[in-house]
């Protein structure tokens, strides 16, 4: 079987030394992204689990394994979860979902929890799309612009390059700095046309690397016009799977000048969390009345 | 909130932006657009906000470069009714 370069390790964690029994609140927050689909557990607001696992052609679906799979040997039970918030790309089809909220409103809430009050500027580079968000210091947002019709600056654009270049993903932010010097970007944004030039810029004798390097550079060129329009300030973070790659992230903070904030978490959970931290203000809003 | 609904390609920015604080969900947007950009509806960004919105219709946020043409002659370009219309000054374009 060939080896599928582009594939990322899927996750699950459980907090440890901490019980849902006896908590006030249990909420989860479902993010059915165009790629990939997270599941977080919220017990009385403090993260108690998560799945993150690619999104299959079923958005029900996946939804449901992640949530199955966030629940795994916890003991806890769907019937538990008192409220429950979908969210991104396939949040309308999050059949177990008490409401649905867009991903931008809940990125910007999870990415507050994440890193705290501080961060001011989001950059939410996820499967298909990308999302700049500006927000204030209650992760309530303040200005946003969302990229989705092409897949430039997206996950989905680097899975393209790890397969052409035959490169596991996880190891292409690494690989783009071994490098002499930092080739000029390619030329096209267009991950399709891009792909061709970087297919003619091997043939002349280009070294994967330098190829990856060039393309981790015209990805951040191209978010960082998106963080301009938007307006950056210096409390900067960057969630979704792009974040985790560093040949993407610091050719974005050497473009703005600014250093991005350290994740405490993973950064592909940030929509999924914000969805539960929602569903948790809103059951303390109904009990409140 | 500064929602900007449209998108940038190689030909340009393309975007329409709604400040939903000044917006109070009049609907008189909706009224007068001749291709029906706009939509009122609860804000899909703010699950806390209870009065309604006015938002790019999902179907116009990817073409409306091309939907806002009738509107924007390249000579003699009349105002905007979108924009003359709202009282509260929540609607601009970037181009």
């Amino acid at each position: 079987m060939t080896r599928e370069y582009w594939r990322w390790p899927e996750s699950r964690w459980t907090a440890p030394n901490k019980e849902w029994q006896g908590a006030k609140i249990i909420t989860a927050g479902v993010d059915v992204g165009s790629v990939s689909t997270q599941s977080v557990i919220l017990v009385d607001g403090e993260l108690y689990a998560y799945s993150s696992m690619r999104t299959g052609s079923n958005s029900p679906d996946s939804a449901q394994n992640a949530m199955k799979w966030a629940l795994e040997g916890t003991g806890l039970t769907m019937d538990k979860i008192q409220y429950t918030v979908g969210t991104g790309y396939g949040r309308v089809n999050v059949p177990f979902a008490n409401r649905a909220i867009t991903e931008i409103a809940c990125h910007s809430r999870g990415a507050n929890f994440m890193y705290g009050p501080t961060v001011k500027t989001i950059l939410d580079m996820g499967g298909q799309d990308c999302k700049a968000i500006h927000c204030d210091e209650k992760g309530k947002v303040s200005a946003f612009l969302m990229n989705d019709k092409c897949a430039a600056g997206t996950g989905r654009g680097m899975e393209v390059f790890a397969d052409l270049l035959s490169v596991p993903i996880e190891d292409i932010g690494k690989l783009s700095f071994e490098i002499e010097e930092e080739p000029s970007p390619v030329s096209n944004t267009c991950v399709i046309f891009a792909k061709t030039e970087a297919t003619g810029l091997l043939k002349q004798g280009w070294s994967k690397e330098k190829v990856i390097a060039a393309y981790c550079s015209a990805m951040a060129h191209r978010v960082v016009e998106l963080l301009q329009r938007i307006g950056m300030e210096k409390e900067f973070a960057v969630t979704g799977g792009i974040a985790k790659n560093i040949g993407v992230v610091k050719r974005i903070e050497k473009e703005i000048g600014v250093t991005a904030l350290i994740p405490k978490l993973d950064t592909q959970i940030a929509g999924a969390l914000g969805g539960a931290l929602f569903a948790k203000a809103l059951v303390e809003k109904e009990q409140r009345g | 909130m500064i929602a900007n609904y449209g998108y940038k390609d190689g030909s340009g920015e393309w975007f329409i932006s709604i400040d939903t604080d000044k917006c109070n969900g009049c609907g008189e947007c909706v009224k007068v657009c001749p291709q029906t950009v706009f939509e009122v509806t609860q804000d899909p960004n703010d699950p806390f906000r209870e009065e309604p919105v006015a938002v790019v219709s999902d179907g116009h946020r990817k073409k409306i470069k091309y939907t806002c043409n009738t509107c924007k002659p390249v000579t003699n370009r009349p105002p905007l009714p979108c924009i003359v219309t709202c009282k509260s000054k929540a609607i601009t374009h970037s181009w």
